[in-house]
């Protein structure tokens, strides 16, 4: 009786926020004082308006206590994963031929859909929409299963999956509309900040929670990865994000921080995006979905909590190195070089323990694609490892920096490891998820592994390419110290080159399309298994 | 076919076991400790040698004495004891006694095709040759010039510039009147549009004989003042020879009758105190050597 009344006064508080929310947000859009306000107020309106109504007609319904494991925010989170990917790699090969071809910045659509408006919408898709949602999809999927237990705190695991989506709708949104701070990989304004940083802290306590309650007597390392991404994030975000907004009706804000401090404090944050995104949070992934899929015992347990703690250690310090030769103090970028070289060694501990897995099961290199794809993808991110310290000392910088090596090696990383490893983990998933005995068509898969290897190449040669080219013609003096090249030679020179990374971009994308109709397919069409199978549940 | 090789005794797992996933406890791999070792030896001998270490007041300067502002300054200095020399010559030469292949019209075309690349070339293209024909932008291989072509015409252009808008005394000036306001209807427009092309040999044959006599009385009483009687143009006040082959805004019908009804006015920057004396002197004969120079 008591459990009904509380479950009542807890469906009409819901009401009441979703309504306060609804009305707040109105008002705010009459005040807006700029197009990005006034447009997101209102689509927190509508939003607030839809759960009020979706929250009333449900009121009073008898809750269902569901058991077993929370599967409904991975499986659409799988479905996402596969869209923001398809919509990141479409404007980055969009924005690619907008570099070789400027006709493409349509006069009619300046202002919205220019270069400099599409350049942040496509990191910000890739990164975060793509990159972010596999991590709290598949996070949420391991999590689980490595504890045998479920998802701790009910239905926040989905405010925390639809709340991160709202902030995906925000910032793209802004990007178009010009709400921007200027911050590379932070480029949404106070709101939007505010929102995810909620988001974030309920993700962590959702993430704290099922370790807690775990039945495993140990915490898995691929769940130490994961939660090392958690935590840091949230601190990154925090502090990098630190804004004055000019109106509470506006979508501008002035930085806490200004000049040389600024800075510094961007690019903490990100290389440690870099490093604690698409570096420690893939790398649980990897420690997940690679043994499974070889069915292998991780190679060596002690090499994973050495290379775990170094990494986590190293990382955090190897910021300075992207200002050098800058308004940075030498001894900055000196300590900043020297942890990047350092963390090296830590950084291929993940590569040597993926790799070393296989050892017993090469022989199904031969036989399964998916395999392959993480193998390719093991093998991108050491490459990209290496590169990065490489790049990091200063005298390499020194000719890298600015140039569209830059451009490649972050490529190599976000195409090659990241995009690979999380395709692995879409054709995992998904047969799992949806109780089926395989894939649609591996032969689809081999497909897509191809198209993305050839496209990565393509992309990866060309850049370096363009880079070092770039590099040499800007610092080429004559034998009188005069400058040999203008600036638009170098522009001139790169054309062909930017034809062929736009190429790569087409190739990477229709793998990539291949794979969504693939999954697709296999949802609708590939035989479901036989009804009798033990269902996986969680021990309990 | 060789048998696969029976598999050395397998190191134990740790024994314990997620979701069907266990650990082997092999032991770190030797080289990679080795080179982990490496690194931070290195990183250390590093921060001892550069600037590194932050203390309370400023940081480690680091043995080597190195640093990024002393590595420029030492670059700058061995240009300047290289050029030093020159580079005070060239700010005070004469140019028209600048002797060919000699060290100083050397260093002279050396900086000013590096100085040409950097804040010329946006406009008269990499090449020179004003990016496309008709862009607005003059050619400066050809040997039309608009303000004159002697070297100390084109010192003084770059110097002062053309409708600079920080123009002074020796700003180049002239303004081409927009007839298409009210000075001339446009039938007198279309006559003396005709007129004009019937004096260039690129355009002539798409002149209206008819329409071209009306026009040369309408150019008579409204050009001929600045492009003189005979179309050839006057230099001392910059209006273009209109009888040759070059066209800056276009030489087709519709961009001439654009150029006669809006009075085009380019503007070319006053350089002086944005390039050095010697940079302006070196990009003058730069582009004075160029093919068009008088």
């Amino acid at each position: 009786m008591t459990k009904t009344k509380g479950r009542k006064m807890w469906d009409y508080l819901k009401l009441v926020v979703y309504g306060l929310i609804a009305v707040l947000a109105a008002i705010a859009a009459s005040y807006a004082r700029d197009l990005a306000y006034g447009v997101h107020a209102i689509l927190v309106t509508l939003i607030a308006t839809g759960l009020f109504v979706y929250s009333l007609k449900k009121v009073g319904e008898p809750k269902v206590v569901e058991t077993g494991y929370m599967d409904g925010p991975v499986r659409v989170g799988v479905a996402l994963t596969a869209f923001w990917g398809a919509v990141g790699f479409l404007v980055g090969t969009f924005i690619a031929f907008q570099l070789a071809f400027p006709q493409l910045n349509f006069g009619w659509a300046e202002g919205y859909l220019n270069f400099g408006r599409l350049r942040p919408l496509h990191t910000s898709a890739v990164i975060f929409a793509f990159g972010g949602t596999a991590l709290i999809t598949s996070s949420f999927y391991i999590v689980q299963r490595t504890c045998g237990a479920r998802l701790w705190g009910g239905n926040l695991a989905w405010f925390v999956f639809w709340g991160y989506q709202i902030v995906i709708l925000l910032a793209a949104t802004g990007y178009l509309l010009g709400a921007t701070q200027s911050k590379e990989y932070a480029e949404p304004e106070w709101y939007t900040d505010l929102w995810l940083t909620v988001v974030w802290v309920a993700y962590l306590l959702v993430f704290l929670g099922t370790l807690m309650k775990r039945k495993e007597p140990h915490i898995y390392v691929a769940n130490w990865f994961y939660l090392s991404f958690i935590v840091t994030i949230a601190m990154l975000h925090v502090v990098n994000n630190l804004a004055m907004p000019v109106s509470i009706f506006g979508s501008k804000s002035v930085q806490l921080f200004s000049g040389v401090q600024d800075a510094m404090t961007q690019w903490w944050y990100g290389h440690n995006a870099v490093g604690f995104f698409l570096t420690a949070g893939f790398l649980g992934m990897m420690y997940y979905f690679v043994p499974k899929q070889a069915e292998r015992p991780v190679f060596s347990y002690k090499l994973s909590i050495i290379h775990f703690w170094a990494l986590i250690f190293l990382y955090i310090w190897a910021g300075p190195h992207h200002l050098h030769y800058t308004a940075l103090p030498d001894w900055a970028g000196t300590l900043g070089m020297v942890f990047s070289i350092i963390l090296w060694m830590p950084s291929w501990g993940g590569m040597i323990n993926g790799l070393m897995t296989l050892s017993g099961a090469w022989d199904k290199l031969r036989t399964d694609p998916i395999i392959r794809m993480m193998v390719v993808s093991i093998g991108f991110y050491g490459m990209s490892t290496f590169e990065g310290p490489m790049m990091s000392i200063r005298a390499v910088n020194a000719l890298s920096h600015y140039t569209d090596w830059t451009i490649g090696h972050v490529h190599s990383g976000a195409l090659g490891w990241n995009g690979m490893i999380t395709f692995g983990a879409l054709y995992f998933l998904t047969p799992k998820l949806w109780n089926r005995t395989g894939l649609y068509s591996l032969r689809l898969v081999s497909w897509h592994f191809w198209l993305a290897t050839i496209g990565i190449v393509l992309y990866a040669s060309s850049m370096w390419v363009t880079g070092i080219l770039e590099g040499l013609m800007w610092r080429e003096v004559d034998a009188q110290g005069f400058l040999v090249n203008s600036f638009a030679d170098t522009v001139s020179a790169k054309f062909p080159m930017y034809v062929v990374r736009g190429l790569g971009g087409v190739l990477f994308l229709s793998g990539a399309l291949i794979m969504c109709y693939n999954l697709v397919m296999t949802v609708l069409r590939a035989p479901a298994i036989e009804a009798d199978a033990p269902a996986a549940a969680p021990a309990e | 076919m060789s048998k696969k090789p029976v598999e050395k005794k397998e190191v134990e797992t740790t024994g314990h076991e997620w979701d069907g996933i266990e650990e082997f406890n092999n032991p770190l791999p030797r080289w990679w400790v080795w080179v982990f070792y490496v690194t931070i030896v290195w990183g250390i001998w590093y921060s001892i040698a550069y600037p590194a270490w932050p203390m309370i007041k400023g940081a480690t300067a680091g043995y080597l004495g190195w640093s990024t502002r002393g590595e420029v300054a030492q670059e700058i200095q061995r240009f300047k004891d290289m050029n030093g020399a020159l580079e005070t010559e060239l700010a005070s030469a004469d140019l028209t006694a600048l002797e060919r292949g000699s060290d100083l019209h050397n260093y002279a075309i050396q900086s000013g095709r590096a100085t040409f690349a950097t804040f010329c070339s946006q406009c008269h293209g990499a090449g020179a040759n004003g990016i496309t024909e008709g862009s607005g932008y003059p050619n400066l291989l050809d040997n039309d010039w608009l303000w004159g072509g002697s070297i100390e015409d084109i010192q003084t252009t770059v110097t002062h510039g053309i409708r600079s808008s920080d123009f002074e005394d020796d700003t180049r000036f002239s303004e081409m009147p927009a007839f298409g306001d009210d000075y001339l209807s446009d039938e007198e427009i279309g006559q003396v549009v005709n007129y004009v092309m019937s004096l260039s040999p690129v355009t002539k044959a798409d002149a209206d004989a008819g329409m071209a006599d009306a026009g040369a009385v309408v150019f008579a009483d409204n050009c001929s003042s600045c492009h003189a009687e005979d179309g050839t143009g006057d230099r001392s006040q910059g209006a273009p020879n209109l009888a040759d082959a070059i066209w800056l805004y276009g030489s087709t019908k519709d961009e001439i009758i654009q150029t006669v009804s809006v009075g085009p006015k380019g503007v070319m920057p006053a350089w002086k105190g944005k390039l050095t004396d010697s940079q302006i002197n070196a990009v003058a004969a730069y582009v004075h050597g160029l093919g068009g120079g008088e």
